[in-house]
């Protein structure tokens, strides 16, 4: 243990979790309204090859990430006109989002494979970033990890501090009822899927233009899925969910550290293990909270 | 002749003219990869392998791929669509597919086999692989001159003997040109996984690594060890030549052209039998990529100098002494390793710490 520097580790410990959020915080919009979309793993990978292609052809991964918002914003949207106007299963249009953004992507990267992407700087915080320890944790990372918890604090303040907030998640509790109210139920929706997309994408471009950074097929992992279980983990609230992506970054972190460190006499099995255990463990700890009433339910007027 | 024997009679006649129309027909080869070709590593190399087939042999040949095969029952699946459709001879390019080979190789009895980097055989079922282990030797030569910090990291994938072996071959020879040194090894459980990759990338230069060998596919630790500056690295698989002149300083290239020309040549004529191969840097199936002016001229004379004899059969990377990790005695003074012994390595040499997981 003495052999792994605590800075460096927390330091890692933000950046893997930074993907995992992104996608997460869009996917808890999305299911707070009252729509259940397993493709977060299909818009992710898009975002990440949008990004890539956008930032290399234009030299700015700031357009880059802009591209890839848009990619998955526009990705969901098959999946909201299919779901919210054509009232498809949600459960299976999610899953064909996946393999159909899985396929997308490895077209639209083909003659991107190896090719290196625009460095992301690290925003230079002046004074800030001298503090010791904190400084290193905490203000040296790119603009992209602030980014990412000022959109989880909007959707916190969103969800609970505005009107607009509380006609989502009335939409999500209760569509028949929120109906009656004379909401907008497919129209909130929809706008609640692109931002799921948005961040989805954004997420995915964060592996390709600054973890990785480069594109390469399939290079999400899973990362999607991960944030579909973190959404469940957080009981569809934003404080929790940047705790249930920090463990099991935290915990994907550290394993990778103790192993490197040389001085482990843990097997790596149960290091290995550790990410999902520990996630596991809060799930049941944390008593899982009660999902959105109307979550995953079709919804027409007429009914 | 009844009506009903000359439809017999026709049907028996359509069936010997499409049995030998079967005969005039391309030779049909399959492949399956276990991660994308567009790896730029394992995966990408095979298929070059392919490319490689389909110009030798040109309309003669029909080849077909599948690619990102998830290692266990699924690939089994894919083997038996593709024996169903034809298939003549079937790569199976990774340790994983082991099983469903075996499997798919005792229900089609007619189709040719050839499986990578595995160890069981069949009337039908070939196995081949590269001596990695000699292109290791050369990059731990190279690695231990270079490490500054002496640490080097090093990324395993999955704790079988192939990469067991190479992590032996490569500290055997940086322990002989600087004592000092010490291995780092990060168990990634994958063969691809750029994310997990680069993290692991990340995590062994945290931890003082100014050196990364990686037994992984994808070029996400070369990307992650240029962010991090100072530290050298080596393309895996493929030359990964992007990364050049640093931090990627030479590389192993598996180069399975030749002999996938001739396996199916060999399918083509009839002579094809059931074998096992183990190319080394002598047969071309195991190149050292170019050594590039990051690396001192002496080192490089060095590392060069190693590969030749290696090709030359006068060295051998396992050559005694050489103890196992727990002290106990592995080979004597002079005594080389025997192929049975490489083939099944479960054990590190001594110096090396950690545990293998089991």
């Amino acid at each position: 243990m003495s052999n792994i520097d605590p800075i460096l580790l927390l330091t890692a410990i933000i950046i893997v979790s930074t993907p995992i959020l992104l996608a997460a915080i869009g996917e808890l919009v999305v299911e707070r309204a009252g729509v259940l979309n397993l493709g977060v793993e299909g818009m992710m990978i898009t975002g990440a090859v949008c990004g890539f292609v956008v930032a290399t052809m234009t030299g700015s991964p700031w357009l880059g990430f802009a591209g890839a918002a848009l990619g998955g914003a526009l990705l969901s949207m098959i999946f909201g006109i299919l779901t919210q106007l054509f009232l498809s299963n949600q459960v299976a249009t999610g899953l064909a989002l996946t393999l159909f953004g899985l396929g997308l992507s490895a077209l639209m990267g083909q003659g991107y494979i190896g090719v290196k992407g625009p460095a992301v700087p690290d925003l230079y915080l002046p004074l800030l970033r001298d503090i010791p320890v904190l400084g290193p944790i905490l203000f040296r990372h790119d603009i992209i990890v602030y980014l990412a918890l000022a959109i989880v604090l909007g959707v916190w303040l969103f969800l609970n501090r505005t009107r607009a907030g509380r006609v989502l998640r009335a939409v999500g509790e209760n569509h028949d009822a929120a109906h009656a109210l004379g909401y907008k139920v497919v129209r909130v929706r929809l706008m609640a899927i692109a931002f799921g997309g948005a961040c989805a994408g954004l997420g995915g471009a964060y592996l390709s233009l600054v973890r990785v950074p480069q594109w390469t097929e399939g290079m999400t992992a899973g990362a999607g899925w991960i944030a579909l279980a973190i959404v469940v983990f957080a009981s569809w609230r934003p404080g929790r969910l940047v705790l249930g992506a920090w463990l099991f970054g935290g915990a994907t972190a550290l394993q990778l550290a103790l192993q490197a460190s040389g001085g482990v006499q843990i097997p790596i099995e149960y290091l290995q293990m550790a990410p999902y255990l520990a996630t596991i463990l809060v799930l049941v700890i944390l008593r899982a909270g009660r999902a959105p009433g109307s979550l995953g339910r079709p919804f027409h007027a007429s009914s | 002749m009844t009506f009903k024997t000359v439809l017999l009679g026709a049907t028996a006649a359509m069936g010997l003219a499409t049995g030998a129309m079967a005969q005039d027909d391309k030779t049909k080869v399959g492949f399956i990869y276990v991660g994308p070709i567009g790896d730029l590593g394992w995966s990408y190399q095979h298929d070059q392998g392919r490319l490689a087939v389909e110009e030798e042999f040109g309309d003669k040949v029909e080849t077909v791929y599948v690619e990102s095969v998830p290692e266990g029952p699924d690939a089994e699946r894919v083997l038996t669509q593709m024996a169903l459709q034809g298939a003549d001879m079937i790569f199976t390019t990774s340790f994983g597919f082991m099983e469903a080979t075996m499997n798919a190789a005792q229900k089609f009895p007619d189709v040719k086999f050839e499986h990578a980097t595995g160890y069981q055989r069949a009337d039908n079922v070939s196995t081949y692989s590269a001596r990695f282990y000699e292109g290791r030797a050369v990059q731990g030569l190279i690695a231990g001159e270079m490490t500054e910090s002496n640490i080097i990291g090093y990324i395993g994938s999955y704790p079988i003997p192939e990469v067991i072996r190479g992590i032996n071959a490569a500290y055997l020879q940086a322990k002989k040109v600087n004592p000092e040194v010490e291995f780092r090894v990060v168990w990634a459980y994958t063969w691809f996984d750029p994310a997990k990759e680069a993290e692991a990338a990340k995590a062994l230069i945290d931890a003082g690594a100014d050196v990364i060998l990686q037994h992984t596919d994808s070029t996400a630790p070369q990307a992650a060890a240029q962010e991090a500056g100072d530290v050298i690295t080596f393309g895996q698989a493929s030359d990964m030549l992007d990364y050049a002149p640093e931090p990627r300083v030479s590389s192993i290239i598996d180069n399975w052209n030749q002999y996938y020309i001739d396996r199916v040549g060999a399918v083509m004529d009839g002579s094809w039998e059931s074998q096992d191969t183990w190319g080394g840097i002598d047969s071309g199936m195991v190149e050292i990529g170019e050594i590039t002016e990051a690396v001192p001229a002496e080192v490089k004379q060095a590392a060069l100098e190693l590969k030749d004899k290696i090709a030359a059969g006068e060295v051998h990377p396992f050559t005694g002494p050489i103890n196992k990790q727990d002290g106990s005695a592995w080979l004597a003074e002079g005594e080389t390793a025997d192929d049975e012994t490489l083939a099944g390595m479960n054990f590190y040499v001594e110096g090396l710490k950690g545990e293998i997981p089991q």
